[in-house]
């Protein structure tokens, strides 16, 4: 039987895998999202594990909304996208500085 | 012991396949690289007794959204090579910030907090237990104004999405509905007196 712990211990292995994702593709916009992607991986993976072990069905509700929210995130993050390399060839995070922050 | 030997095997495939999402030089594997952790997370979705989830994480998120991600990857004519430059200059700080994240949630997760003796492990639902028709009933019923948000969410990031990438083209030929619609004879038709 695999303990609640194990679940927690792979979904924090797999949060820490994205938040150094973060830090190593900063330039990269679609490696970003990737990585925010894996990060929401992981807190679904938390909402089922306790889903299960608390014998509560709510978490896997949770887990929808979750989806939803990443998937839209998804698909207005990567129309942005596509409108900036339009206008400047180019998706390097460090070129997008019109505003000047 | 199966489901053990599972869980080891899905747990590790997925950390691997996140390993290969953030490390790998092409962005079209990192692409590949994160559709894997996704089969594998499924995997331990279903240990879970959350079948519907697994399946929707299959469905839309590998058949939907990261066939979006490869149509802007393969669209892109981007020089990623370009962009991996100073790719380990803030391995240091974020490798540092990770690790702690990672030693602070583990040490929460085997505290004892979480442990067996607090909530019993419950063992899996039978057979005759219906995943979709439970998460259905709490949906529709529980979480009726969180479903009716989920679902105005998809909707504005669908008119978003369009708005964004819409535009229209200065050298295409349009018709104008309006002018046609409000034409007169006499505009097109010139009587001539022989």
């Amino acid at each position: 039987m695999v303990s609640l712990s194990s679940y927690l211990a792979v979904s924090a292995c797999l949060f820490a895998v994205g938040v150094i994702g973060l830090f190593l593709n900063r330039k990269n916009v679609i490696n970003l999202l990737m990585c925010i992607e894996l990060i929401l991986l992981a807190v679904n993976i938390n909402f089922a594990a306790f889903s299960h072990f608390l014998q509560d069905i709510g978490g896997q509700v949770f887990i929808f909304f979750v989806l939803t929210v990443a998937a839209s995130e998804v698909a207005v993050g990567l129309a942005i996208l596509v409108a900036f390399y339009r206008n400047r060839r180019s998706i390097n995070v460090d070129d997008i500085n019109t505003l000047q922050g | 012991m199966l489901e053990t030997g599972f869980f080891y095997l899905f747990a590790g495939l997925a950390v691997i396949a996140g390993i290969g999402v953030v490390m790998s030089r092409n962005t079209m594997h990192s692409v590949m690289f994160l559709i894997f952790c996704f089969f594998n997370a499924a995997g331990l979705f279903f240990l879970l007794d959350a079948e519907f989830v697994g399946i929707i994480l299959i469905l839309v998120y590998v058949g939907a959204v990261m066939v979006l991600f490869m149509f802007v990857v393969m669209m892109l004519e981007v020089n990623f090579a370009r962009l991996r430059e100073g790719f380990l200059r803030y391995l240091p700080i974020g490798g540092l910030i990770a690790f702690v994240l990672f030693v602070e949630i583990v040490a929460a997760a085997t505290s004892g907090v979480f442990s067996p003796a607090s909530s019993p492990s419950p063992g899996h639902t039978g057979a005759s237990v219906n995943n979709t028709a439970e998460i259905g009933k709490m949906l529709y019923t529980k979480y009726l104004l969180g479903f009716e948000v989920a679902a105005v969410i998809l909707l504005v990031a669908l008119i978003g999405a369009i708005v964004l990438t819409l535009r229209s083209r200065k050298d295409a030929k349009y018709q104008k509905i309006s002018s046609q619609v409000k034409v007169r004879p006499e505009d097109r038709l010139r009587k001539v007196r022989l």
